[in-house]
């Protein structure tokens, strides 16, 4: 699909009681590659399509804290914690890696603890207080994480960094950087594909035996 | 991903009520879940979350420890009783995954994670177990992950879960609510092989919830290890894993436990091998012989030969840890 496509809604062929399931795909694929806005799902009903299918259109309510910040939203179920971060609240720190849980790219905190934002369903974040990597840093100063990884050349193309980086503050907080060997093991849930580990993890002790607050 | 609806009812009988209709799954943690539904493996119509459900509870019970279906897999092997009384469970739990999806996975959904067969999640190839009838790919395929116990033709796939192992040693029980209440299961008996069902990873009814399960108190927390045999040192799936607990009195084997992971459909549990440690002195030579008879019936494929080794070292390394022999 092209990007300009994306920006138009199509018209909707008006609903026939014999249009085949094929027909109704096809239309739902239209409905679905735009943005679903409420006034698209009104059209939907108003096409009299049954409940079933008016139901593909719901969106839901969440509310979530953001980096202390109260958002109001209206997600689709299948939206990822990561998509709804990236590309509704354009908060583009957190990466897509893998999307599938296997590189740690998408890492945040939820109610202070780590997990892969690619798994996390939106819906079910209701209530909850997330942390992304652009919530770390006050104002212009960074967070002693960040500093550190800057200091010990903690990645080369970055892409994993805001992940490692959510990791790495998540592990010192979970008492879990007591050694290298330690910080390894809790940090092996996040992939660099540069081979930054040895920076990485000197970052780590740093700022560990550095006792500041994190 | 295909849209569903999303539902969270409020109580326990409404999650039951809603759980029973066809095309509908339940979501907990949602790490291995989304990721399926992601891939187009599983497309349900519609998600119960039961993360409200009050079921994240970890007490001592007059029989052994309760865990509650909901606690977080990283709760759990942090949990100050979970280490004192059983050990193998926090050790096999920290093998497992990473510490981001140990802070969403829950014990439920451990037990209810898909096998992570390649062929299984490649919706190009064959799988009876995601398309009965379909064939397997893996059986003449490339099949270095799968089993060497209990495969069937139709499927040679293996339970990718640690937790699941150390419960299996550990004689844990599993407590399961239906429509007409709650009954238990005992864990070795709650995932089957594969047979020509291998569609079905266990024997959970539909419309049935996994409330929690329950480990009764025993001897063991002194001299028990997880070894856990696979490709990188962390965040990879078992090649080979074995839960070994022993209960030792004046060098003596008193009572043995033993189960392995990375070779069959369901945890492994190697009664015969437990029972031929009991009565025999701690030590390298009985643990050799123990690992050899655990190894009768098994079947390599191919790609997994190396296991019909790599297996019975790994008993009886695990053994050796376990005993204070390493």
């Amino acid at each position: 699909m092209e990007s300009k496509e994306s920006a138009i809604i199509p018209a909707i062929e008006p609903y026939v009681e014999d249009s085949s399931r094929r027909n109704f795909l096809k239309q739902s694929s239209l409905l679905t590659a735009v943005a679903l806005t409420p006034e698209i799902a009104a059209k939907a009903a108003g096409l009299h399509l049954n409940e079933e299918i008016a139901a593909v259109f719901e969106k839901m309510p969440l509310k979530m804290e953001v980096n202390g910040k109260s958002r109001i939203l209206s997600v689709e179920p299948r939206a990822t914690l990561l998509d709804i971060l990236r590309e509704q609240l354009e908060l583009t720190g957190t990466k897509k890696g893998c999307d599938h849980g296997q590189c740690g790219a998408c890492t945040v905190h939820v109610d202070g603890r780590r997990v892969n934002s690619c798994l996390t369903l939106g819906v079910m974040m209701n209530g909850k207080k997330i942390t992304t990597i652009e919530g770390l840093a006050h104002g212009d100063q960074l967070h002693p994480m960040q500093e550190a990884f800057i200091k010990h050349d903690g990645f080369q193309c970055g892409y994993c960094t805001p992940g490692q980086i959510m990791s790495a503050v998540a592990c010192i907080r979970e008492g879990h950087a007591g050694s290298e060997h330690e910080i390894r093991e809790y940090m092996s849930g996040n992939i660099c594909r540069c081979g930054a580990y040895p920076n990485i993890v000197n970052a780590i002790q740093e700022v560990k035996n550095g006792g500041q607050e994190v | 991903m295909k849209q569903f609806q999303y539902v969270q009812p409020a109580t326990r009988q409404a999650v039951l009520e809603a759980i029973n209709k066809p095309g509908t799954k339940i979501i907990a943690g949602g790490t291995n879940l989304v990721d399926l539904m992601k891939r187009g493996v599983t497309a349900p119509d519609k998600l119960v979350d039961i993360n409200h459900l009050p079921l994240k509870n970890i007490t001592v019970t007059p029989h052994g420890l309760y865990i509650g279906a909901l606690a977080l897999n990283s709760v759990v092997s942090e949990n100050k009783q979970v280490i004192e009384k059983q050990p193998l469970l926090a050790m096999a739990l920290k093998s497992g995954a990473s510490p981001q999806l140990r802070n969403m996975a829950t014990v439920g959904g451990n037990m209810m994670q898909r096998t992570r067969c390649g062929y299984f999640y490649d919706t190009a190839m064959p799988c009876n177990k995601r398309v009965p009838g379909s064939g397997c790919g893996a059986y003449e395929g490339v099949n270095r992950m799968h089993a060497i116990f209990g495969a069937s033709s139709q499927c040679i796939a293996v339970h990718p879960s640690d937790m699941c192992v150390a419960l299996a040693a550990l004689d844990a029980v599993v407590i399961v609510a239906g429509k007409k209440g709650e009954h238990r299961v005992p864990f070795t008996e709650f995932h089957r092989l594969p047979g020509d069902h291998p569609e079905a990873d266990n024997n959970l009814a539909p419309g049935e919830l996994i409330t929690g399960i329950e480990i009764p108190d025993n001897n063991l927390a002194k001299n028990s290890y997880y070894l856990k045999v696979r490709d990188r040192q962390s965040y990879a799936f078992a090649l080979i894993s074995v839960a070994a607990a022993l209960d030792i009195k004046n060098g003596i084997i008193q009572n043995a436990r033993l189960a392995m992971g990375g070779v069959a459909h369901k945890p492994w549990r190697l009664f015969d091998a437990e029972k031929s440690l009991i009565g025999k002195k701690a030590s390298e030579e009985s643990f050799q012989q123990a690992a050899q008879l655990a190894m009768q019936g098994a079947k390599a494929y191919g790609y997994n030969s190396f296991k019909l080794k790599l297996a019975p070292a790994s008993i009886t390394e695990a053994l050796k840890h376990a005993a204070g022999l390493v």
